[in-house]
Order: C-alpha cells, then sequence, then structure tokens
C-alpha cells in the first residue's frame, strides 16, 4: 500500500517536472522580456537591456533549451527560480504570497467538497423531489456564472447587508484591514473576516461542481445490490445508506477532488483579483502581463506542486476507501 | 392468452406429531406493479400461496414471470417504482402490506431472512466480511458489542466457514464465489428467523458447489425449524429441494401442488413445456427435425423444445468418417500473475490439452469456472497466443497467422458469447449489427449486405422487421439468435459457442439449441460448444472433453460420458446436475 502511493507520487512527480518544463518553454517562447525596456523613454542602449535579460536568465539569444537547462541547474544546486522583473527572488515574493492563497484555496475547495459531497447524496436520496431540483438548478446557475460575477455579487450583497445592520459586519477588501493593531485575536478575527466573501464564492463553485458528480455516483450505488441486502438484514433505509452507500459512492469522487483541485486554482485567480488579495492569483496575472518568465515558471511550478500532492492525496483517499485497490 | 389458475391448495403437511401446522406465510390475490411513464405495469398479477412451519416452497419461473418480485414484496424491498396494489401478504396472521416501513424493519432479518441471488454484488466490496454479518446481528438486537463478534464468528462457522475467527477481516473480493454465498446464507440466517427467502441463491455458482450450499442449506434449516422459500427458474433444482412447487408464468400462478406430483402430471401447458424442455440426463441428441421428418416447420410454430421433438430425438446417426477440421495438439497456456513488487506467479490455465473436432460434428468442452475451457476457446479464435503446443484448422498452423491470412482465417472461425446483454453494442440496431462483421471484411455492396441481412434473419427465424430495432428492445432469446446471426454472416465453418445458452431461460434455450442444430445440418457447420451445463451437452454434443483445472480428464462420445463415466470427476458432475434422478413426466 506505501509503495503503491509511492509508486503514483513518483508518477505524478514526473508529470509535474514535464508540466513545468513546458511551461518554462512555452512561456520563453511567447514572452517578450525586452519589450517594456525598448518602450522606454530614453531608451537604454541595447547593451543596458542585455545585461539586464542576462541577469535574469531571459535573453532571447540564448537558445530556449539551454536557457531551460541552466533554470534547472539553478533550482537544484541553489533551490532558486531566478529573480523577477522587479529584481526581486521569485522563490522570497512566492513564499510571501503561497500563504494568502493556500487559506482561501484550502478552505475554500474543503469546505466546497463536503457541502457538494452532501447535497449530491441528498439530491440522489430524495431524486427528482423539489429539494433535489432546487439544488440541480442551482448548481447549474453557479456554474454558468463567471468568478468574478459571483465575487461582485456577493459584495453587493454584503454590502446590502452591512448597510442593513448600519454598520461594518463584513468588511471585503484585501486580506485584513491595514493599520489595525488589537490582540492577536483581533488580528486573526479581522482576518477571518476578510477571508469570508471570497471562500464562500470558492466553496460554492467547488460545491456545484461536487453535488452534480456525486449525485450521479450516488445514483448508481442506490440501485446497488448490497443496498437491498443491508435492508434485508433489517437496517433501516437512512442508515443502510449511509454505511453502505456514502463510503462506495466516494471513491470515484476521491479521483475526482485531485482534478477539480486544479480547476479551483484558476478560479481563485479571478477572485483575488475582485477581492484585492495579493496572493499567488495576482502574482500569475502581473507575471504575464510584465512578460516576467521566471514568475510565469515559477506560478507553474507552485501549482504543479499543489496538483502533486493533492493528486498523491486523492490516491491515499482511494486506497483507504476502497480496500480492492490495497496490495 | 387464457389463463388457467389452478388455485394453489397445499395440504397442511403432517409431522411426526401428526398435528396440523398453522400456515406461517399466507399470500392472497397478491398484486405488484411498477410505475412507469405509461402507467402501471403489473409484473405480480393475483398471487396467492400458502407455507407452513417447516416446509420449503418453490416457485419456479423464468425470468420476467414474477418470481423474484412476489419474493421481494413479501419483505418489501421491491425494486424502483415497484407498489403492492392489492392482497394480502399475511405472516404469522399479520398483514405484512399493511405495515409502516418501521415495523417492516423488525420483520426484516429477524423474523423473514433473505438470501440474494447474485454473491458477487450483494456483498459490498468496500466492508470486510466480519462487519457485514456484525451488522445483521447488530440490527436484529441478536447481540451486541463483543457478543456480537463472538456471534458473528459462530453464524459464520455454522454457513461453512470453519476458518471465520482469521477471515473477519477479509474483504469480499478475497473470497470465492461459493464462500461469499455461504456468507450471504450466515447473513439471511443470523437472527434465526421463522423463513427464509431464498432467491437464486446458487444459480452463479458452479453445479458442484451449488450441491454443497444446497445441502447445507438443507441441513441447517431442518435443524433450525425454519421455512424456505425458494426462487429458481431451474425445475430439476425446484424439484430435489422443495416439497411443494408453485409455477409462475407471466405474474401468474399456473399450477400448484406437490412438488412430485408436477413434475410426474403436469396440468397447465406451461407447466407441460417446462417439464418437457428440462434438460436432464435422460433425454437425448436433438436431431435436426428436416433430417428425418417432414413435419420439420412446427418447430418454429411451437417455438420451443416441445415433448414431440424429445421424443423424435433417435438414436444419432454415428457421423459419417468426416476429416478434423479442428486439431488441437498438446497445447498449454501460462499466465504470469503479479504479485508483490515485480515477482511473478505462473498460472497453468489450460495444460497439455488435445483433442480434434470432424467437420459437422459438435464437441462440447465442460467443466466447472475455472478449468480453462474458455481459455481454450479464445487459444483457438486466435484471441490469444499459445504459450506451447499446436493448433491445426483445415490442415493449416494457425499460430502464424497475421494480417490477411488470420482475417480469412476470422472469417471461417466465429465466436458466440455468453450474454446477450453484452455483446451487442446497445447502440447499433439489429440490421447493422449483423452487417458488421460483412463491412469489416469488405464484402459485397451495399444492397448485398442487406439481401444477406435478410437471409440471416430468416435464418434465426426473425422477421425481416426486426432489423431496425435495437438490443434493448430485444428479449434474451432474441438477442442469441442476433448474436447467431452475426456469427453466420461471414459463412463460417466453426462457430466457437462459449456459454452460449447459459444466460437464458430453460424455454428460450431449448430455442436456441433447436436452432443451432437446425443450422449444423443445414450449413454443415462445426460446433465447439463450452458449457458448464452437462445437461445440455446431452441434447447438443456429438463428443464431449471434460476439462478440470487445466486438463482435459475425459474424452469420448457423448453417450459414453453419460452411461459409463470412467473418471471419478465426471461421476460428481454428473452427480451434481439438480433433478437429475427425477422422473420428468414426458
Amino acid at each position: 500500500m506505501v509503495l503503491y502511493i509511492f509508486k503514483r507520487f513518483i508518477n505524478y512527480f514526473f508529470l509535474s517536472m514535464i508540466a513545468t518544463c513546458l511551461a518554462y518553454v512555452v512561456s520563453s517562447l511567447a514572452l517578450d522580456p525586452a519589450a517594456k525596456y525598448y518602450g522606454r523613454n530614453p531608451q537604454p542602449t541595447q547593451q543596458t537591456i542585455d545585461n539586464i535579460l542576462n541577469g535574469l536568465g531571459v535573453n532571447p539569444d540564448v537558445p530556449v533549451l539551454q536557457r531551460l537547462w541552466e533554470w534547472l541547474v539553478n533550482i537544484v544546486a541553489h533551490g532558486s527560480l531566478g529573480n523577477g522583473v522587479n529584481g526581486v527572488s521569485i522563490v522570497d515574493q512566492i513564499i510571501s504570497r503561497a500563504g494568502v492563497s493556500l487559506r482561501l484555496l484550502l478552505i475554500g475547495s474543503l469546505i466546497g467538497a463536503i457541502v457538494g459531497v452532501t447535497l449530491g447524496v441528498w439530491g440522489a436520496v430524495r431524486q427528482y423531489k423539489l429539494s433535489d431540483q432546487v439544488v440541480t438548478y442551482g448548481s447549474y446557475l453557479i456554474f454558468a456564472t463567471p468568478t468574478f460575477v459571483i465575487g461582485v455579487l456577493l459584495m453587493i450583497g454584503a454590502t446590502v447587508l452591512n448597510g442593513a445592520a448600519g454598520m461594518q459586519l463584513i468588511t471585503f477588501t484585501g486580506e485584513y484591514s491595514a493599520g489595525l493593531t488589537g490582540s492577536w485575536w483581533d488580528l486573526a478575527l479581522d482576518r477571518g473576516i476578510h477571508l469570508l466573501l471570497p471562500t464562500i464564492a470558492l466553496a460554492l463553485i467547488g460545491a456545484a461542481g461536487y453535488s452534480r458528480y456525486q449525485r450521479s455516483v450516488m445514483l448508481d450505488v442506490l440501485s446497488a445490490d448490497f443496498i437491498r441486502t443491508a435492508r434485508a438484514k433489517g437496517r433501516s433505509r437512512n442508515s443502510a445508506l449511509v454505511r453502505h452507500g456514502v463510503r462506495v459512492a466516494l471513491i470515484p469522487m476521491s479521483t475526482f477532488f485531485a482534478y477539480s483541485f486544479g480547476t479551483l486554482v484558476s478560479g481563485s485567480i479571478m477572485l483575488e483579483i475582485v477581492f484585492s488579495f495579493h496572493g499567488m492569483g495576482e502574482f500569475a496575472l502581473n507575471a504575464i502581463s510584465q512578460s516576467d518568465i521566471n514568475a510565469v515558471a515559477g506560478t507553474t511550478l507552485f501549482v504543479a506542486i499543489l496538483i502533486l500532492f493533492s493528486s498523491t492525496l486523492s490516491e491515499v483517499l482511494y486506497a483507504a476507501l476502497d480496500p480492492r485497490v490495497r496490495n | 392468452m387464457s389463463q388457467t389458475v389452478i388455485e394453489p391448495v397445499s395440504e397442511p403437511v403432517n409431522d411426526g406429531s401428526g398435528l396440523a401446522k398453522e400456515p406461517l406465510l399466507q399470500i392472497r390475490d397478491l398484486e405488484v406493479g411498477f410505475q412507469t411513464q405509461r402507467g402501471l405495469v403489473p409484473a405480480v398479477r393475483g398471487v396467492s400461496l400458502t407455507l407452513y412451519a417447516g416446509q420449503t416452497l418453490a416457485i419456479v419461473g423464468e425470468s420476467g414471470s414474477g418470481k423474484t418480485t412476489t419474493a421481494q414484496a413479501i419483505i418489501k424491498l421491491l425494486a424502483g417504482t415497484g407498489t403492492i396494489t392489492a392482497g394480502q401478504i399475511l405472516f404469522e396472521g399479520r398483514d405484512l402490506a399493511g405495515l409502516s416501513e418501521k415495523q417492516m424493519q423488525d420483520v426484516r432479518g429477524r423474523l423473514i431472512g433473505y438470501v440474494p441471488q447474485d454473491p458477487m454484488s450483494n456483498l459490498n466490496p468496500v466492508w470486510n466480511i466480519g462487519f457485514q454479518v456484525e451488522e445483521a446481528i447488530r440490527a436484529n438486537n441478536v447481540a451486541q458489542g463483543k457478543a456480537a463478534r463472538q456471534r458473528t464468528i459462530q453464524v459464520l462457522q455454522e454457513a461453512g466457514l470453519s476458518d471465520a475467527q482469521d477471515r473477519l477481516k477479509q474483504f469480499p473480493h478475497q473470497f470465492s464465489g461459493g464462500m461469499r454465498q455461504r456468507v450471504l446464507i450466515g447473513i439471511g440466517l443470523s437472527a434465526r428467523p421463522k423463513l427464509l427467502i431464498a432467491d437464486e441463491p446458487t444459480s452463479a455458482l458452479d453445479v458442484t458447489v451449488q450441491r454443497q450450499i444446497l445441502d447445507h442449506l438443507g441441513t441447517l434449516t431442518r435443524d433450525y425449524g425454519t421455512s424456505v422459500l425458494f426462487i429458481t427458474h431451474d425445475l430439476g433444482l425446484a424439484a430435489e429441494r422443495a416439497e411443494q412447487l408453485v409455477v409462475m408464468y407471466k405474474g401468474k400462478v399456473v399450477e400448484s401442488g406437490p412438488s412430485q406430483e408436477i413434475l410426474a402430471n403436469p396440468q397447465h401447458p406451461y407447466t407441460q413445456r417446462l417439464v418437457a424442455a428440462a434438460p436432464s440426463l435422460a433425454s437425448r441428441r436433438i436431431q435436426s427435425a428436416k433430417n428425418d421428418d417432414a413435419s420439420g416447420a412446427d418447430i418454429y410454430s411451437g417455438g420451443s423444445l416441445d415433448t414431440t421433438l424429445v421424443a423424435r430425438a433417435a438414436e444419432r446417426e454415428p457421423a459419417a468418417e468426416a476429416r478434423d477440421l479442428i486439431k488441437v495438439q498438446n497445447i498449454s497456456k501460462m499466465y504470469r500473475i503479479r504479485t508483490k513488487g515485480l515477482k511473478y506467479n505462473e498460472l497453468l490455465a489450460v495444460n497439455d490439452v488435445s483433442f480434434a473436432i470432424k467437420k459437422g460434428t459438435t464437441t462440447a468442452l465442460v467443466g466447472e469456472s475455472g478449468s480453462g475451457k474458455s481459455t481454450v476457446a479464445k487459444l483457438i479464435l486466435q484471441l490469444e497466443s499459445i504459450t506451447s503446443g499446436q493448433i491445426e484448422f483445415d490442415g493449416q498452423d494457425v499460430a502464424g497467422l497475421k494480417g490477411t491470412a488470420l482475417l480469412k482465417f476470422r472469417r471461417r472461425v466465429q465466436p458466440v458469447f455468453q450474454d446477450p446483454y453484452g455483446s451487442l453494442d446497445p447502440q447499433y440496431n439489429v440490421g447493422n449489427t449483423i452487417a458488421e462483421p460483412l463491412l469489416a471484411h469488405k464484402i459485397g455492396s451495399s444492397a448485398e449486405r442487406q439481401a444477406r441481412v435478410r437471409e440471416l434473419l430468416d435464418q434465426v427465424s426473425l422477421p425481416w422487421a426486426t432489423r431496425y430495432r435495437y438490443p434493448s428492445e430485444l428479449s434474451g432469446g432474441q438477442r442469441q439468435r442476433i448474436a447467431v446471426a452475426r456469427a453466420l454472416a461471414l459463412k463460417p465453418d466453426v462457430l466457437v459457442l462459449d456459454e452460449a445458452v447459459s444466460a437464458l431461460d430453460v424455454l428460450v434455450q431449448g430455442q436456441i439449441l433447436n436452432l443451432l442444430t437446425e443450422l449444423q445440418t443445414e450449413l454443415d457447420l462445426t460446433y465447439l460448444f463450452i458449457t458448464h451445463d452437462l445437461a445440455v451437452v446431452r441434447l447438443v454434443a456429438d463428443n464431449v472433453c471434460v476439462m478440470q483445472k487445466g486438463k482435459i480428464v475425459e474424452s469420448a462420445s457423448t453417450d459414453e460420458v453419460f452411461d459409463s463415466p470412467r473418471e471419478a470427476y465426471t461421476r460428481e458432475l454428473l452427480a451434481a446436475i439438480p433433478g437429475a434422478n427425477f422422473e420428468f413426466g414426458r
């Protein structure tokens, strides 16, 4: 079992590496880091521009595979992802921003998964009843709505609520209130309140997807023979469904969690912009707009590692749920 | 069709003490329907039956006859949209039909145990065996806590798993089919119910395992004094295991009474057909009616293997000295099964098997599951490569065939598989399904292919209009006809029939076997007939090879094998055929 998980991990590891290398190559070919220097007035000399580009390791005159090689050597030898166009180390920038994004992503996707699975099971058990219909149409509505619209709608809702309450109940711009001083608890509460709306938005998107899949898997399981057998033993319908149905229905979901995590990462980029969070989403967007090759490659590596861990986690979940894949 | 519903009266049986027993279960005019978009479709139409304490009663009927629906109605676990629309189910005088779900929970398991049909799908794959048995014990409040675990071990041991203690933590996939069925029987009897409903408890198992399990079930229920409601499609099995029989057809009880009487003297036309069609050791090989009888047309009108046909089946002429079309010499097949890490275990699925099939004859390959018979079929069809040995087809070694030569070989040797539900593409209509091999081999123009489809449908006795229908709109027997037609499309010399009739009801089975025999005479076909069912072998085969653990243990003409089996294993197989020793009233 440990061997199995380890094998899967190695497998995902190589996939992540390939994805990152591809991202480096593609961004190197597509982005032109020299362009912004040509646009400056007065224009820096060609010598100066080349020096800057060489210093960053992004000079387009150097063959791209050679640059990729140097970039990889730099990672292995110095644990460095190079510097961004602002001259600051990419690793340092990622470290300062990763916490913001991870907090949002982990809490949001976890709540989304739990709510989605619950709604899915509930919808399957009460198929075609009013509650099932409401959940179904609600999920499709959320699916069809762009992420930033959901963010903006939540902000409007919060503003209305604040207005009704006559005080600032929910604050939603930035990660924390600037200049706030107080005890550790006050600061944590402030961050928590700021996190509320983007987390709700992310959880909504996750739940909409998870509930659809969970419902259809659960419907399959509901008609399984072993559910009837469990009831024939004398179990009540609900306890048979919970004991025998949910665990089986979660098995295919554990794979789905891993893949949908990637979607959530891209969804969170929009949310960070909408809610003015200085996280990895904003970092990625800035990197692209500034033609910062090192930053783009670094972001891809970060996301690849996230997916590497979530995939391995889903394998662990799978093995925990299904005894047939152990050994 | 007008139905003569004979009021089922089963006489109170006197036990040793001479006291007449009270009825334990009495079903009166039960009606069950399934809600569909077109309204309520009745599945059980006015069924009545009576079961006395300590008795075993069998409901016999083909699939779709409503026998399983009746059983599920008793414990009110009807599938999908099924509902009881009328009638009473009196269990110890209490009408179960009127009980609430909460009250039914107390009945299920504790008063009425249930042993389901398929041991593969009725145990939850993700919970260990101990949990699944213990939950039955807890749910019925037989024991709690540590005592429940003790009771679990006891239940499993009684069900015939002597090493239950060590196996509690194992999962269903680590158990064989027979062992799983023992677990399910253990669960059904765990709370010592007064009635056990056994719904085809052994139809997924080999005959020898079936026999062991049913013997064991019989002993247990006798010891506990449990009444058994036994549901089966197998008349021989029912007669062997139950004192009382109820024959169901299209949702109605058509005949009921003591088993021996019904078998010896069936009253209803359907029962008569069922008794006649039940393949048993007494039957003979089916003769092609066209061979010797001008009235062959009536086979299609009757559409079944009927009494007259069986009676007509005289001794078959010894096949004229024909050449060996297929010659299998010392073939072996080794599979490598991956174990831990990079290590392999070697499994010899087919071990030094040799036989030959003469043109125009049928050779049956018989054995239990895992005996390697289907692997032999795959090897002959060149779907898998042989490890050693040689297969000759029409004087040519088939091992090295590639490209067009292999394609040519495939045209001459065609398979028909077991599952008529799984082997047809649900998205292809019948016409396209039959024409597909022609298209794959680029034979004929569109119009010519149409003509061939028409001819084939005619050969398998299906109307031309069938070509636009889809597999989901056809019955199992019709689908198997389509599968045969598809196999015949390329005018092959050999058909490899891998359990081709095993999934079919006995009457339909008879029709297909009849059809195959007709086609054999008409087209001079050679059959390799693979089956676990010896009774079917008796009806169609000229020669029999009995396989056990990858080897052929006995190989002789059908009559020799049945009349004087040499090997102990063959005798065991013969003895395990349900109803083998019954006199069928033919």
